[in-house]
């Protein structure tokens, strides 16, 4: 569905020129929701404003649902631009339009007779549970309901692509997770592929499919969402899936857990897809004579199946502590013996 | 009573130098507004970052407005006299004012239009543009619509000093209570005339400011 191929940006600035995007390649399947993250001045907001022709590649080329969009101009670009919607972190209503007009504007646009573009506006509204606060003005609407009109407004005409901006960024935690829910809802029921860039991993392990981790305008790694959870490999990467996977005190609080625990060992269980769910613990406890304790722990769910990691304290004869291990590394479980240096 | 405050005001002339007044400001407000308004996207079109981008058009632009902006009024309307006759055609009464207060307001107004439009959150051009909405479509249904406030109350500013520069138009044989005012008050010491003259113009002035305050109080739904 999207192509991009060896796509390079590079500013003019006072400073001399700046790589923005450096050399990407990357393809992204229709129906999927691909994630980008990275950290501000990473290149992602670049990168996904070449998919709309917002912004043109120094090099390289950019298909979008069959048209290259880093190659046309004009009425073709404001054509190819209809089929792909957009939503913004300030969601960028207009204040002067209703939330019916703000969500007819792109019809307008495309030039839809006033009776369809009624119709259309009514099923969006609804499609995003917005009754009822039609004819009401964006200041008197909460971020996340503002968030919902940009949302309908960027599906009205039926777009291919949805490209996201750090659209949750400006939203609380729960107002994020019903827009997530939402935006997960809209790309199974209409097949629609959805592009977001955020700098929240919570975000990608909450819908996104696949995930690219930016870093000074290159992809450094990237993959399944699972995968990347499991085993990240860049510095970067790892940093990232902490923050959904270990709450920030957790070294800290690993470090006195080792201290308080000199005997037997300390294992950090990394769950991923569906051994989650398999009783792992009471295997060991079945099979080995070692006691288990549970230190800390905690399981999120992804798109394609739960993650999580769990520290817990094996105690008991050194050989039958061992032989547990062992048994763990051979599960479908990543296991890690935790010393403490 | 009030004959006894101003017992050499003639009501009749009074009330025939309001009209004058009245219709210099109106025609020119009109135009200005159009004027400045085409003049005002030009420059905001043009600044950078912009979608028309031009540095030459936007520096020309704004040296043209900054020096109209600059000539005090009352020489201006000396300098466009050779202007003024060639076409209008004379350089006396109400319509030979006009050229001078066009050309003075409207610059005035320009600059009020590209701040307006610079207040204009720029993710919503953006977003806009992401919608494949063209330059037109943008001036039309995002640019004037969400600056439209800042515009009507940019108006109400440059019609109330268009009153004013219809009064010094009015020194120069223009008509209006201006001349009026210097006429028949000053030049022949008349104080109540000129007192009276004042009056109507602060009304003027006043029920301007109402009805620009009214209207941009109902345009903005932020």
């Amino acid at each position: 569905m999207i192509l991009i191929e060896q796509a390079k940006k590079i500013f003019q600035t006072k400073n001399g020129p700046v790589t923005a995007v450096d050399d990407i390649n990357l393809s992204i399947l229709e129906g999927e929701i691909f994630g980008m993250i990275g950290y501000s001045g990473a290149g992602k907001s670049t990168l996904i404003r070449m998919l709309n022709g917002l912004e043109t590649p120094t090099e390289g080329s950019v298909t979008v649902a069959g048209r290259t969009v880093s190659k046309i101009k004009g009425s073709e670009l404001r054509k190819a631009r209809q089929e792909i919607g957009m939503i913004f972190q300030h969601f960028n209503l207009l204040w002067s339009r209703t939330v019916r007009e703000n969500i007819a504007f792109p019809l307008e646009i495309a030039g839809a007779p006033k009776a369809e573009r009624d119709k259309r506006v009514n099923e969006l509204i609804e499609l995003v549970g917005l009754d009822g606060r039609g004819d009401s003005y964006p200041s008197q609407l909460s971020g996340g309901q503002k968030q919902r009109v940009g949302i309908a407004r960027a599906l009205a005409n039926n777009p291919k692509v949805l490209l996201c901006d750090e659209a949750t960024s400006a939203l609380d935690p729960q107002t994020t997770d019903s827009i997530l829910e939402l935006l997960v809802d809209i790309n199974e029921r209409l097949g629609l592929t959805i592009v977001l860039i955020t700098h929240e991993m919570h975000v990608i392990r909450k819908i996104c499919h696949r995930v690219a981790v930016m870093e000074a305008g290159k992809i450094v790694e990237m993959g399944p969402v699972l995968d990347v959870f499991r085993r990240p490999e860049q510095l970067i990467t790892k940093r990232f899936v902490q923050q959904v996977t270990e709450p920030e005190e957790s070294k800290e609080t690993i470090r006195h857990l080792v201290e308080a625990h000199p005997d037997g060992k300390i294992v950090k269980l990394t769950f991923v897809g569906v051994s989650a769910e398999q009783p792992v613990i009471t295997e060991i406890i079945r099979r080995f004579d070692v006691a288990i304790n549970i230190l800390q722990g905690k399981i999120s769910q992804t798109q394609n199946g739960a993650y999580g990691t769990l520290f817990v304290h094996l105690t008991g004869n050194a050989s039958e502590v061992d032989k547990a291990v062992a048994f763990l590394d051979a599960q479908q479980v990543d296991s890690e013996v935790i010393t403490y240096d | 009573m009030i004959e006894q405050w101003f017992p050499n005001v003639d009501w009749e002339k009074m009330w025939e130098a309001t009209l004058q007044t009245l219709y210099m400001t109106s025609i020119s407000v009109v135009i200005t507004f159009v004027l400045g308004l085409l003049l005002g996207l030009l420059l905001f079109l043009t600044s950078k970052g912009q979608l028309w981008e031009n540095k030459a058009v936007y520096g020309i632009t704004a040296v043209i407005v900054n020096v109209f902006r600059s000539i005090p009024f009352i020489i201006l309307i000396v300098l466009l006299i050779p202007f003024t006759k060639a076409i209008i055609g004379t350089i006396i009464g109400e319509n030979a004012a006009l050229p001078a207060l066009i050309i003075g307001a409207a610059p005035f107004y320009a600059r009020m239009v590209e701040i307006a439009l610079r207040e204009i959150d720029k993710g919503v051009i953006e977003a806009a543009r992401a919608m494949g909405a063209s330059t037109s479509t943008i001036i039309r249904k995002v640019l004037i619509p969400e600056s439209l406030p800042a515009l009507v109350s940019g108006l109400t500013v440059t019609a109330i000093a268009l009153v004013g520069y219809t009064a010094m138009a009015g020194v120069i044989g223009a008509g209006g209570l201006g001349n009026l005012a210097f006429l028949d008050g000053f030049q022949r010491s008349r104080n109540d005339v000129t007192l009276m003259a004042t009056i109507v113009i602060l009304i003027i002035v006043f029920i301007i400011q109402f009805i620009g305050d009214t209207f941009t109080r109902k345009l903005d739904k932020r």
